[in-house]
């Protein structure tokens, strides 16, 4: 039975990965790796392991993180001083930023933070943005401890440069007061309506008395709603008016203003009840479809810049000390000393012998290069391996890779104007127009009714159902995209999905998959003693294609190596048994092969036999072929990597004939593609996931971030795709596309009510209690149709 | 006959303090996070149980 069970696939007891590698036992409970077992024991000793009991597998999985995160830059007082809400001698509170909250017991977890630390005073934790608050005593423990001890527990903080938590502020202030106007204006539609059926049944006898009482309270109800809860019409349609422009805003305000003037007046002048009710329950309508499209990602960050990829603080040497410094504030000239992981911040000169640096961040190409003592490194290279010196040649901002920032496409937010505006231009003039047409008739047959008649047709037509078509559609398509894991950053992207014609991938980390790696042999296949021989060699080195060849050996006997010498850049020299062994490029080897080709290679020679190489193969994400497969009838498709073309051939099996396919391409030039494409007239959709497809996802109309992890790191963008979910573009494309009809449809219905409404407005019968009710009839009947129809196509498309 | 004034007052008044309850809710947060306040409330005290464990160890 127990032999049964270690064969049986076991899942880590903390964070349900399958244990693949190895499997740690310790108090009778599986673990995946040694990370995830530290922090079971951290929690254990501490009487925490409710954590466990609160959801099944609730732990982040260690495995991928290879290096802790170093956290001594919030020593740095201007740093911790940024960071700090609140600071006294014995009280400080801090708000961190912790992609990996994820369910409940991350919040039972963090919230009994002070179990771990006495030093902890209390936690909370902001479950939809993804925050913990944690108060403590400074006396004894500090800020980088505090950090230091979220990082052991498995939830690392994530910390922004300011500016970043300005705008989440001003996000946050802007859906606070959004839901204040909803309230207020809701209150007094409720109010209002009820104080107005009164004069709608009909009054009688004594209880006319009433009536001026009623209205005026009416009219008093109506003022916060007009200038309170209104007001961001007036400001908006005051400001596009300003541009010579009338968006769908213009002709809201004016029929807001009308109703409250004309009802105002009637009520002062003692001729009827006016309108205010429909006045209120137009703005608080209006005000639901707002909301209901603001719903937004807030714990997603879609407006990332290379700052979020560069640590904020490095060491610094001044003197003889080794200071942690801003890297906003480094200068040319500066020596900065780096540690394992850390991603180099600026363009410098390497002064120690040697350094690995992996530029994946700028090239996708996965292999770290190896530098020499006076190379030229470019900044968002990371350093892996020992502490290393460099002198620092240009500032941050002046870099290669962070110049790309500096480009136009930065600049400005590109102002396209959705098809509710692009409408209501023409729907003003339209309306006023017909505006002064009745009231010119009416001025020569009954003039007693012109002015009666002007603003019924002003206050009919003002678009209310128009407003909320676009609201409502865009609305349910982000919500039924958000349950497929496709985030878009706003609701104007869903319009531009449907002008899409071109789908632009890059390869590394969308098309294939970024860690996943594994090495095939090429040439006679080696034996298990060859096999035996090689294992020790690449046991002993540290070079990460050594780590993936050990992976793919099989194991047998264990051999000793007696001699073993690693020359940077170029393999492995090695004698096992007697044998002699060499490892790396073929030049070094001595393979007569094909000069240097451009795909990583390991070539293997024993006793001065090159017996062939070691082959990098990238592994394709699940699903991806058959995805594009049903994109390229619909989309002009293309690749830009800044990987070498060694995986050409592979992926035209994918793509149709004739795609575009460009290797080894910089930053720059990715975008400058993009801007060729669109110069041809093509709307471009970008797919990327790196700092290098920074500048084609900002470019591009629409810039979609592929992710592993939403919460990660993901490039200033307008969307962000769950990896997983790439084998549902097409679908969701299509989703994007047939809203587009959905608007079109409810556009056409709201019409009608239009027309309906203006035609009793014109022959003069559009009483107060018309439109009481045609108010509301046509809002409540846009919004169900427009929801309907998003979720009866979502479910045509079998997205759920 | 001033009954319905003072009932409509009443009533107005009372609907204002459940408008300023509504304020102060958003004011203090209290819609920044919906999730977390419905799952904290099912967690266990944490005092009472840590000293249940102490008396059984």
């Amino acid at each position: 039975m127990e032999a049964v069970q270690s064969q049986v696939d076991t899942s880590c007891y903390h964070c349900g990965d399958p244990c693949e590698a190895e499997t740690i036992t310790a108090d009778d409970k599986d673990f995946c790796c040694q990370g995830c077992k530290t922090v079971y024991e951290i929690l254990n000793e501490n009487e925490l392991c409710d954590y466990y009991d609160l959801g099944a597998n609730p732990g982040v999985s260690r495995k991928e993180e290879g290096e802790q995160s170093v956290f001594d830059f919030l020593d740095n007082a201007a740093i911790k001083a940024d960071l700090l809400e609140f600071a006294s001698a014995e009280h400080e509170k801090v708000t961190f930023q912790v992609p990996a909250i994820h369910c409940s017991s991350c919040i039972w977890l963090l919230e009994n933070l002070e179990r771990l630390s006495t030093a902890v005073i209390s936690s909370q934790v902001n479950f939809t943005q993804k925050q913990a608050t944690i108060h403590y005593n400074p006396q004894e423990i500090s800020l980088r401890e505090v950090a230091e001890l979220l990082d052991k527990i498995g939830y690392a903080p994530l910390i922004n440069l300011d500016s970043e938590r300005q705008q989440d502020t001003q996000k946050n202030t802007y859906s606070k007061r959004l839901l204040l106007k909803m309230g207020i204006a809701g209150f007094c539609f409720g109010n209002i309506m009820l104080l107005s059926f009164p004069d709608y049944l009909g009054l009688t006898g004594i209880e006319q008395s009433y009536q001026s009482f009623f209205r005026y309270l009416n009219a008093l109800l109506a003022i916060p709603v007009v200038f309170y809860a209104g007001a961001e019409y007036f400001v908006s349609a005051f400001k596009s008016l300003r541009q010579r422009f009338a968006n769908i805003d213009v002709p809201i305000a004016l029929g807001i203003s009308v109703l409250f003037l004309r009802s105002s007046y009637e009520v002062l002048a003692n001729t009827g009840a006016g309108y205010f009710d429909s006045l209120a329950g137009l703005v608080f309508f209006l005000l639901i479809g707002k909301w209901f499209q603001n719903k937004t990602y807030r714990s997603l960050a879609f407006d990332r810049d290379y700052k979020s990829y560069f640590p904020l603080a490095v060491l610094r040497k001044e003197g003889a000390e080794l200071v942690p410094t801003q890297v906003s504030e480094l200068k040319k000239g500066d020596e900065v000393h780096m540690r394992n992981g850390e991603v180099i911040p600026a363009d410098a000169v390497l002064i120690d012998e040697s350094a690995a640096i992996d530029y994946s961040f700028i090239t996708g190409e996965s292999e770290p290069v190896y530098q020499q003592k006076g190379d030229y490194l470019y900044a968002g290279g990371r350093h892996t391996g020992p502490m290393t010196r460099l002198i620092v040649q240009k500032a941050v901002s002046q870099s290669y890779l962070t110049r790309l920032w500096n480009d136009e496409a930065f600049q400005e937010e590109s102002q396209s104007r959705s098809l509710v505006d692009r409408i209501s231009q023409y729907f003003t003039i339209v309306i006023i127009s017909i505006a002064v047409l009745a009231a010119i008739f009416w001025q020569v047959t009954n003039p007693a009714n012109t002015w009666l008649v002007f603003t019924a047709v002003l206050i009919v037509a003002c678009p209310c159902a128009l407003a909320l078509v676009t609201p409502f559609t865009t609305g349910s398509v982000m919500r039924v995209f958000g349950r497929n894991r496709f985030y878009l950053k706003n609701a104007a992207v869903v319009e531009r999905i449907s002008d899409i014609d071109t789908l632009v991938f890059d390869k590394t980390g969308t098309i294939t998959r970024t860690n996943a790696q594994s090495l095939d042999f090429v040439g006679d296949a080696l034996s298990a003693s060859e096999q035996d021989l090689l294992r020790p060699v690449v046991a002993s080195s540290t070079h990460p294609l050594s780590r993936l060849i050990l992976a793919a050996l099989a194991e047998d006997k264990d051999l000793t190596v007696e001699h073993f010498e690693e020359i940077t850049g170029k393999g492995v020299e090695a004698r096992v048994a007697g044998v002699a062994i060499k490892l790396g490029s073929a030049s070094f080897v001595g393979s007569d092969a094909e000069k240097e080709v451009a795909a990583t290679r390991v070539y293997v020679q024993i006793n001065g036999v090159v017996r062939g190489y070691f082959k990098v193969r990238s592994e394709y994400r699940p699903g991806i072929g058959e995805a594009i497969h049903e994109l390229s009838p619909d989309y002009k498709m293309a690749v830009l990597s800044g990987d070498n073309s060694s995986e050409e051939l592979a992926l035209r099996q994918f793509f149709p004939m004739g795609a575009l396919m460009k290797f080894e391409q910089s930053p720059e030039s990715k975008m400058t593609t993009i801007r060729q494409m669109q110069a041809d007239g093509r709307q471009v959709a970008m797919l990327g996931d790196g700092l290098n497809d920074a500048g084609a996802l900002k470019q591009s109309e629409m810039g979609i971030a592929v992710s592993q992890d939403v919460s990660n790191f993901s490039p200033a963008s307008d969307a962000i795709l769950e990896a997983a979910s790439i084998s549902k573009l097409h679908q969701l494309l299509n989703l994007g596309k047939r809203s587009k009809r959905v608007i079109k449809a409810s556009f056409v219905l709201s019409f009608l009510y239009n027309v309906v409404g203006i035609t009793l407005a014109v022959i003069g019968v559009f009483t107060p209690l018309i439109a009481a009710v045609l108010m509301p009839l046509s809002s409540i009947s846009i919004v169900i149709f427009t929801t309907a129809g998003v979720h009866m196509y979502a479910r045509k498309l079998k997205l759920n | 006959m001033s009954v319905i004034l003072i009932l409509i007052v009443t009533s107005i008044v009372v609907a204002i303090l459940f408008l300023g309850a509504f304020f102060w809710a958003v004011k203090s947060g209290q819609y920044d996070d919906t999730y977390s306040p419905s799952v904290r409330m099912l967690f266990e005290d944490k005092k009472a149980k840590s000293e249940k464990d102490m008396s059984h160890g």
